[in-house]
């Protein structure tokens, strides 16, 4: 390897990165910051923050938020907004609930958990179509979910007050962890898959002579993936080990984040979000698309809610109700997708539920109750859009828009 | 090819209910030539355009392309025919970078379905070194980093790459600096160099005079001159939009009835 211009131009990359944090290209630093800090300040307030115990448990509390937020992130990107997603993920919570019920039906599991992402999927459907055959506001009509689906739940649990789950398979899957060899199994499988996937991006794009990244900074991103990965995989193996649900989001992220990068829907979800006059003059069926992203959006609050019932075993007239709407919309904002519409990611969802979560774990071992829990996180919500607010005005001063 | 021009009109009208936007416009454009159209605001200038790139529909008259007469009924129409129109708010989503926005609605994929990024990166290149677009640093840029200039350009290469045979382009260069200005016009050469008929629509005479073969003027809806660039003057081209003779004022009653 010729390491005389690879050190140069990586370099070059890292200036070029320099100028771009300058104009408000913050990419991921804002969370790699808020998660240091949360874990400096709960540390030093409490001993038991950062025990391998605390972090397992840390992340099956993100595990719900963090996968409607990943929906969110979709219907955030064309530019709306979706408030109905707490309760549609309790209205599927409460289908799997009752249809699970012990009472002789004997339904399969599998069916039962599906019927619940169907009835997500076609809630969704609902409100698209609301959206874009009547051109209502978004805001409007997932407000008016938001209450509906409410009165759904409650509606269907009744006079019981809450449903105890029983089912083995719903309950493993908040309930059960990988062993240290399987963990390390699954790590290995990610870290040569996101490998190849680089270099045959990278052999390709030299193939065709388009510029490509030094490969120092390529080999930099798969150690870097190695290291964080390979630290949570040991540290969660000190404890439990790493919860299913954890293998769970990694797929859901990965099918996402390739659906959002790799296919003509993705670009088309951008574009909306970019200038929905664009996209419909360049011929692309700008309602059915954003009906797309509400089922989308939908469905993965409804897989969210399969994830809170199977944690918490049992489904109240409360599930879906609290937080869980604004933590998941924190999550995706938070991690960088703007509220503007056009800009973020797949992973954003994921690592602003980290901070959130992190957020309210650390202060509920402080022993502090909801009403400090809302208020700082509240205040941190402020500080993650007020981020993206200064961020865009930096951009828009540099011409980035 | 025949002799026929590339594109005609033929007394071509438009009425938005009583309001007669156009009214007898005969027009031609062959390959390779640069015609100019110039009017006053609401001289029929964007309706004409509009009623080429199939947002309107013609009331009255002909469309023909080679001679031949089509219906247009739509945008989609209109760009199966090779006609492309730049708009003057351009029609770019800020937020994608350059090849994204060259190939929008239109991506390359895959038998699997899966974007092909570097065929279309290697495409926009082509058409961007072709029509020799070089103030363009990275075309993985997002669009919204771009100058209006740069932002024209990446419009046009555009219309040239899904094969347009005529390209129309309303006020591209209203919005721009006297260097952009420049790359634009610079690019609009090339393109009738390249054999394309191009339709300039401008209110900026001196542009108009820089790259038109031909200046077609509308007062009212109609056409009021025709004239050579080599052998027209700008107060020739100004007085006919301002002066120019119709044969029927809209809503004036004491015209020459026609």
């Amino acid at each position: 390897m010729d390491v005389g211009p690879e050190r140069n131009s990586l370099l070059a990359y890292a200036r070029n990165w320099l100028v771009g944090l300058r104009s408000g290209e913050l990419g991921v630093l804002p969370i790699i910051g808020g998660l240091l800090l949360t874990a400096v300040v709960f540390q030093s307030l409490n001993d038991n923050y950062l025990t391998p115990g605390n972090l397992v448990n840390l992340v099956s509390q993100g595990a719900a938020i963090s996968t409607i937020a990943m929906g969110l992130v979709l219907v955030l990107l064309i530019g709306e907004i979706d408030l109905s997603v707490g309760y549609v993920s309790g209205v599927a919570a409460v289908i799997l609930a009752q249809m699970l019920l012990p009472d002789g039906s004997d339904l399969p599991t599998g069916f039962a958990l599906l019927a619940a992402v169907a009835a997500g999927m076609s809630i969704g459907a609902l409100h698209g179509l609301l959206i874009t055959k009547l051109k209502m506001p978004s805001f409007v009509v997932t407000l008016a979910g938001l209450l509906a689906w409410n009165g759904v739940v409650l509606m269907i649990i009744g006079s019981q007050g809450s449903i105890i789950i029983q089912d083995r398979a719903v309950v493993s899957l908040s309930g059960s962890y990988l062993t240290p060899d399987v963990a390390w199994a699954f790590f290995g499988i990610l870290m040569v898959a996101y490998s190849i996937s680089l270099v045959l991006a990278r052999r390709n794009r030299m193939s065709r002579n388009l510029a490509v990244e030094p490969a120092a900074l390529l080999l930099l991103r798969i150690v870097g993936l190695a290291l964080v990965a390979g630290t949570v995989v040991s540290v969660a193996n000190l404890s439990r080990g790493i919860p299913f649900v954890v293998v769970l989001i990694t797929v859901l992220y990965v099918v996402l984040n390739y659906v959002l990068t790799n296919t003509r829907f993705g670009v088309w979800v951008y574009s909306i979000g970019g200038s929905i006059e664009a996209a419909r003059r360049a011929g692309i069926n700008t309602d059915r698309v954003r009906i797309y992203v509400f089922m989308i959006a939908s469905s993965m609050a409804a897989i969210g809610g399969i994830i809170l019932a199977s944690r918490l075993r049992s489904v109240d007239s409360n599930v879906g109700g609290g937080s869980l709407l604004l933590y998941s919309i924190a999550a995706a904002v938070i991690g960088g997708t703007s509220l503007f519409g056009g800009r973020g990611s797949a992973r954003s969802a994921i690592l602003g539920a980290l901070v959130i979560a992190s957020i309210d774990n650390g202060l509920g071992l402080l022993g502090l109750g909801s009403g400090q829990k809302f208020t700082i996180t509240g205040l941190v919500l402020l500080a993650a859009v007020a981020v993206d607010s200064l961020s865009r005005y930096g951009r828009i001063q540099a011409g980035r828009s | 090819m025949t002799d026929a021009p590339l594109l005609e009109l033929r007394g071509v009208s438009k009425n938005f209910g009583a309001v007669q936007a156009l009214k007898d416009v005969d027009m031609t454009i062959n390959p390779g030539e640069i015609v100019a159209l110039v009017g006053d605001n609401g001289s029929g200038k964007s309706t004409l355009v509009k009623s080429v790139a199939g947002i309107h529909q013609v009331s009255s008259g002909a469309i023909l392309l080679n001679g031949e007469p089509f219906a247009i009924r739509s945008p989609r129409d209109s760009a199966d025919l090779g006609i492309q129109v730049v708009y003057q708010d351009l029609a770019l989503a800020d937020n994608l970078d350059v090849v994204e926005n060259m190939f929008l609605g239109r991506e390359q994929t895959n038998k699997l379905g899966k974007l092909d990024h570097n065929g279309m990166e290697c495409r926009a290149l082509e058409v961007l070194d072709q029509l020799a677009v070089t103030t363009i640093r990275s075309v993985r840029q997002p669009v919204a980093s771009l100058s209006g200039g740069q932002r024209q350009s990446v419009a046009v290469s555009k219309a040239v790459m899904w094969s347009a045979k005529i390209v129309l382009l309303d006020e591209p260069t209203a919005a721009l600096g006297v260097e952009q200005t420049r790359h634009v016009l610079d690019l609009v050469l090339r393109l009738g160099q390249q054999g394309l008929g191009v339709v300039l629509i401008s209110h900026n005479l001196h542009d108009v005079f820089e790259v038109a073969d031909r200046i077609v003027a509308l007062r009212l809806g109609q056409k009021v001159a025709e004239l050579d660039r080599r052998t027209a003057t700008q107060t020739e081209v100004v007085e006919a939009i301002t002066f120019g003779r119709v044969s029927s004022v809209p809503g004036q009653s004491g015209a020459t009835t026609s």
